[in-house]
This record gives C-alpha cells, sequence and structure tokens, in this order.
C-alpha cells in the first residue's frame, strides 16, 4: 500500500524520531511510506482557540498536501482528529466541504491504522521492560481508540504493560489550555504523573506526542527516572 | 480582562495550589465512582438507555410549547396556580406577592438550584421572611453563607470536624464527628421549622406533561416536609424540566439516581399533582408553579446547543470533570458549575463576560462521555469558543494567529519561524523559569522540549533527496 505520513508541526520539530518510527514500522510490513513537503500544521491551535478563518487556511494547505494520497497515517490522535472529526464541521457549507470529508475519510491514527486496516498486531517488536499505557483523550473519546495500543503492545516481547488507575484522565495539555491556564493544566499533570509512578513502571507509553511532551515536561522537571516514549518508537525497537 | 474571568484566574489558582483540599475532592469521587458503575450494570444497556434518554429530552425540549401547555393545563385543573416567568426578577416577584398576599412568616425550602439562580433566599430575607433551607447539605452552607459547591454534593467540600465546628458555633451543640449525630443535631432544628413554616418552596426534577404532575426525588425526606406540612407549596422550574409521559420517568428516575448519586433509586420518590383535594385531610392549600424562562429560549434557539437544554441536573459531568476536581466548585463564580455550567452560562448570563469558562478547559471529553442524556458538552465549548472569538477578538490572539495561518500557509516562511526557533531556544534556556522567561507560564512546572537538531522535513529531504 502507498502510506502518506501525516507528521504534526510539533513532531516534526521537536521529535523526528517518533515520524522516523512510523516510517520505519510501516516501512517493515512492506508498505510504501510517502511525505508529501507541503503539509505543515493542521490548524488546531487556531480552531480550538476558536479562531476558525485562521484554521482554515493552515487546514487548507493541509488539505492541498494530501490532495492526491490514497491513504493518510498520522503518528498522533489529537491531530488526526482535528482532520478526521473537525474538518467536516469546520469546513461545513464552505466550497472546499467535499474535500474535507473526503481526507477525513481516508485519515488515520497510527495505531488504528495498524490493527483495523492492516489487520496487524505483531510487529516483530522488542522492548525489555515494564511499560504503562496514558489513552491520550482526543484518540480515546474521538476516535474511540482504546484495545489498539494495548493490541499492539501485547505482541511486543519483552514488554509488560501495567495498567495506571488514571489511564483515561486527561494529562491536562488541551494546547494552548496548558499556557493559558497553566496552575490547572499543572495540577492535572500532577495527578497523571503519580498515577505513572504508582505502577512502577519504567516508560509511560502514549500514541500522541502532545501528551507526552506535557508529562515528559513534569517528570523531567521534578528529576524522574522514568522514561517516555512514543508507541511508534516502541513498535520500531527490535 | 473582564472581571470574572480574572477571578476564575485568582480562584483556579488558589485552590489547585492546595494539595490537600484537591485530594480531598479526589477521595469523595472515589466512592461515587464505585458506586455509579455498579449501578450503571443494573442496567441492561446503559447506552441504550443513554440513547433513549436524549431522544425523550429532544422530543420534549423541540415541542416545550406543546408539554408545557399540556402541563398546565393539567396541573391547572388540579387547583394549582402556574406562573410563567420571563426573567429572575418576575420569578422573585411573584413568590413575594404569594407570600405577602398570604401573611406569611416563615418559609421553609427544599434544594433547588433554580432558586440559586435567581438569588431567591436574599430577596426573601430582604423583605424580612425567614428562610431556612431543609436539605442538609444545603442548611450547612446556608449556615455558613456560602453558595451550593457542587449541584447535588453542595456541601462536599467540607470535613466532618468543619461542620461539628461550624454546628457548635451556630447551635451550640456537642462536638461529634459521626456523621449520625450530625445528622441529628440538624434534623432537631429542622423539625421545629417545618412546624412553623406556613410556605415551603421547592424545586423540581420532572414536570410530566400527560398527567400534570411535578416529580421531586430526594435522599432525606426533607423534600415531602417542606411541600406538605406549609399550608402553601410554591415549586420553582426551568422550562427546559418538562418530560412527556408519566412512563418517561421509569427510565429518568432511576438514571439521574445513577449518574447523580450511584444510586440505584433514590430514597424518596414523589409525585406532586395539585394543592389539597376536596375530602383529603392534608397537604397544602395553595399550590403554586413558577415556570422559568431567564434566557433559557435563548438557548432553544440555538440549534447547535439546545440540547443541553435536556440537562438533569445529575452533575454527572462535574464529578469527571479534572477542571472542576482541581479548581472545585466555588472558582467557577456560577450557580450551575463544572462543564455543564460552562456551556450555559454564556448563554444565560452573557458570552463576553462568560467565555473564559469555555475557554478553561482541556477538551478532554470526559463530561460527554459521562452525560446520561448526551449533551455533545465539550463541543459545545469549542462552539462557544468560536462565538467569542467572533462576537468580541482578543487583539493579542488575533495578531498570534493571524501570524500562526500566515506562517503555516508559507512553507518558506515556516522554514525561516523554525530556524528563529533555533536561534531563540539557547536564549531562553538562560532565563529559564524565571520571570523574564516568556515560555514561564509553561517552564514553571514543566520542562520545556528542545528542539530537534533538525526537522523531519529536513531529514527527511537529505535521507530520501527529495523524493515526494
Amino acid at each position: 500500500m502507498r502510506i502518506s505520513l501525516f507528521i504534526p508541526c510539533f513532531v516534526d520539530q521537536l521529535y523526528p524520531n517518533v515520524a522516523w518510527s512510523v516510517v520505519s514500522v510501516l516501512e517493515g510490513l512492506g508498505h510504501e511510506v510517502i511525505f508529501p513537503e507541503g503539509q505543515s500544521c493542521c490548524g488546531q491551535p487556531p480552531f480550538n482557540s476558536g479562531y476558525w478563518d485562521e484554521a482554515r487556511s493552515s487546514a487548507r494547505v493541509t488539505m492541498k498536501a494530501f490532495r492526491d494520497a490514497d491513504v493518510v497515517v498520522g503518528p498522533s490522535g489529537s491531530c488526526v482528529t482535528m482532520i478526521k472529526i473537525f474538518y467536516p464541521d469546520l469546513f461545513k457549507g464552505e466550497p472546499d466541504e467535499l474535500e474535507a470529508r473526503e481526507l477525513a475519510a481516508k485519515t488515520h491514527e497510527f495505531s488504528s491504522f495498524l490493527v483495523n486496516v492492516l489487520g496487524v498486531t505483531d510487529v516483530g517488536a522488542k522492548f525489555a521492560g515494564k511499560v504503562t499505557f496514558h489513552d491520550g483523550c482526543h484518540g480515546l473519546r474521538e476516535l474511540g481508540i482504546k484495545s489498539e495500543p494495548r493490541a499492539l503492545l501485547a505482541k511486543v516481547k519483552g514488554l509488560e504493560l501495567v495498567e495506571m488507575c488514571e489511564a483515561e484522565t486527561c494529562c491536562g495539555f488541551g494546547g494552548t489550555f496548558a499556557v493559558k491556564y497553566a496552575p490547572i493544566s499543572t495540577a492535572m499533570d500532577e495527578v497523571k504523573c503519580a498515577s505513572i509512578l504508582e505502577t512502577g513502571a519504567e516508560t509511560v507509553v502514549s500514541n500522541d506526542s502532545s501528551c507526552l511532551m506535557q508529562i515528559r515536561g513534569m517528570l523531567e522537571k521534578e528529576k524522574s527516572t522514568v522514561r517516555s516514549l512514543h508507541l511508534a518508537e516502541i513498535l520500531a525497537s527490535k | 480582562m473582564a472581571t470574572q474571568s480574572a477571578d476564575f484566574q485568582t480562584l483556579s489558582r488558589r485552590y489547585t495550589a492546595d494539595k490537600g483540599f484537591r485530594a480531598f475532592i479526589q477521595k469523595g469521587m472515589s466512592g461515587y465512582y464505585k458506586k455509579r458503575d455498579q449501578n450503571k450494570s443494573n442496567f441492561q444497556d446503559w447506552q441504550g438507555a443513554r440513547d433513549l434518554a436524549a431522544e425523550i429530552k429532544y422530543e420534549a425540549v423541540n415541542h416545550l410549547d406543546k408539554y408545557l401547555l399540556e402541563f398546565e393545563e393539567k396541573i391547572t385543573a388540579r387547583g394549582a396556580k402556574v406562573f410563567w416567568a420571563q426573567n429572575a426578577e418576575a420569578a422573585r416577584d411573584y413568590i413575594l406577592k404569594v407570600a405577602k398576599e398570604n401573611n406569611v412568616r416563615s418559609i421553609i425550602k427544599s434544594k433547588t438550584m433554580t432558586s440559586e439562580e435567581i438569588h431567591l433566599n436574599d430577596a426573601l430575607e430582604k423583605q424580612g421572611f425567614g428562610v431556612f433551607e431543609s436539605d442538609l447539605g444545603e442548611y450547612i452552607v446556608q449556615l455558613r453563607k456560602e453558595a451550593p459547591f457542587h449541584l447535588v454534593f453542595p456541601a462536599m467540600h467540607l470535613t466532618r470536624r468543619q461542620i461539628s465546628d461550624l454546628f457548635q458555633k451556630e447551635l451550640g451543640s456537642e462536638a461529634t464527628d459521626e456523621p449520625e449525630k450530625l445528622t441529628m443535631i440538624a434534623r432537631d432544628v429542622m423539625r421545629q421549622k417545618y412546624c412553623e413554616a406556613d410556605m415551603g418552596i421547592s424545586g423540581t426534577n420532572f414536570a410530566v406533561a400527560e398527567t400534570g404532575m411535578i416529580s421531586i426525588t430526594e435522599n432525606e425526606g426533607n423534600a415531602r416536609l417542606t411541600t406538605s406540612l406549609p399550608r402553601i407549596h410554591v415549586a420553582l422550574l426551568g422550562i427546559e424540566k418538562v418530560l412527556p409521559k408519566l412512563e418517561d420517568l421509569s427510565l429518568f428516575l432511576p438514571m439521574l439516581a445513577t449518574a447523580g448519586a450511584g444510586q440505584t433509586m433514590t430514597c424518596y420518590n414523589t409525585m406532586y399533582a395539585g394543592p389539597r383535594q376536596p375530602g383529603e385531610p392534608d397537604g397544602p392549600e395553595q399550590m403554586h408553579i413558577v415556570l422559568l424562562d431567564n434566557r433559557r429560549t435563548e438557548l432553544l434557539a440555538d440549534a447547535e446547543q439546545r440540547d443541553s437544554l435536556g440537562c438533569i441536573r445529575c452533575g454527572a459531568c462535574l464529578n469527571v470533570c479534572p477542571i472542576f476536581k482541581n479548581v472545585g466548585g466555588y472558582s467557577y463564580g456560577t450557580t450551575y458549575g463544572g462543564p455543564i455550567g460552562s456551556v450555559i452560562t454564556p448563554h444565560l448570563r452573557g458570552l463576553k463576560d462568560w467565555k473564559h469558562l469555555s475557554a478553561a478547559s482541556s477538551l478532554c471529553g470526559a463530561c460527554t462521555e459521562a452525560c446520561p442524556v448526551k449533551i455533545d458538552l465539550h463541543h459545545h465549548l469549542l462552539q462557544n469558543r468560536r462565538n467569542g472569538a467572533k462576537a468580541s477578538p482578543s487583539a493579542a490572539e488575533k495578531v498570534a494567529f493571524g501570524g500562526f495561518s500566515l506562517m503555516m500557509g508559507h512553507p518558506a516562511l515556516y522554514r525561516f519561524a523554525v530556524i528563529f526557533g533555533r536561534v531563540f531556544q539557547p536564549l531562553q534556556s538562560l532565563v529559564n523559569g524565571t520571570i523574564l522567561d516568556p515560555l514561564r507560564a509553561w517552564t514553571g512546572s514543566r520542562k520545556f522540549p528542545t528542539l530537534a537538531p533538525q526537522s523531519f522535513h529536513q531529514q527527511w529531504k537529505k535521507d530520501r533527496g527529495g523524493k515526494k
């Protein structure tokens, strides 16, 4: 299959290794991966802040970049939600509504694509250690992704998954919310990190780098030894 | 910045800084979660029940003109008087008029958030009426001169010790931390108040159009006494409380108990259909129904968010909301706190002053998932943000997002900004976390991520040689 990569802007800038991990897993399964270079940002920051005109102009760049794609895969429940769930709302009544709907239909979050589209759970990964999984809210509640990452992790050799009590509780990131309401965002982060530490896991894994940025930010500030990795990085480990 | 928004910032900062308080609220909720989940499993199909409830509420809210008139006709036929109050002032004036015309001296109340919405106690007390809350939690916060902390659990923020101290100070009782003893202290006071009161004011959980009845659900039996002992009963309700049929209660009563308090059914469920009828030995001589609009019709006119009128005030969305659990009920500054309050308050009290509540959310969606009548709560927060930005855009945000979309729309600008970012980052590290740090809102509590030496864009181009 010819798969077009959708790499969220902050993954592009901060976590290129996550993007390469996705490439490695998909190519390892025998698929052709292409990266349309015209992409920048899906438009979620202005959209979430209420500036829908500004969001549309950013979203149009994304739509143009993936116009010829057969299938689009991105390693972020949140940014994929923006395309899959919110583009149809954002472009409702606009001349390019149909194009927005077409892109929504062919775009998939990475773990969901592997399990539900390709029908794969074992990608031949090996990772020794105890991990806990954080469900990003957008992936969980907008896209209904819960079992997919767990099915994938279950097949990773050497990996032990320990569930945390607050797996489904928001980490407190929420985009601009994290700085506009920093004390609340921090309090939520504290609840999340305490729940991670309670499991005794050495690594926290998620399918959303934005949540991991928030979680990692606090763990590192508190000098915790718990590492954080994107699901793709685990699946690309051999 | 609007005062309400600044107050929210101040209060939420204060409450989130209090880790003991946050742990106390969190602990209080953990018991609720367990009981709620047990009771959800008593439903053959909880998701199916939610679908049905949403459907019934959709029908009712979209045909208020029909069901409210049917309700009025039926309950009036049994001797109740129905007053249509367009706003809070009209509702207060009517209740005051009834009290004065009937030489009322003392008033007892059972739990009604709608009366909080119209600031009824203040208005009655200013006119010299004694007003006593009979719900234990409400009585406690009334003694403390506070508003309810939570829609359903008004005094959940207080420890037994605090309640005991309050009773010692206000009622002269002995110190105790046994809930039963504390309840008995309040009960002794309350029994006297029931006998003295000549007016009882209640809320309403549901109004049934088909039979012309109101349904009140409670755990303490105080609403029964409030509505039946005094010679006048006034029931206050928002116009959205109407249900088409009596059988709808067979769904909504257990649903409200489950979502609201983790109970199979609340202890007392009563239907009231008018004052004392000829030949009946007891019950109030007069029954007044106050139907309150107070800008609910504006919400009704908003097709996107009309479903929020389906709210049964169970509080389930507050109980799961990570914002509520960390900032508590008083930070909101509204009658209705938590997610539902953040959605409807801008409609009921003005978008400009209350839009910040919709921004104060990570949009996690736990509220929408919990809502028994399937109100699309977190998406309504997004719509409020959009409406707020359109009605009164923030100059700073307009510039920021204008620049953002310009940059994201032009790959060359994006690349330039990225280079700028890599120059900026080492400079920021010099002032990291200090007052000079422009990223301080983040770096105060979290380490800021480091930009990769090369973006994925650059690496891909190098590695795959411009292959598209």
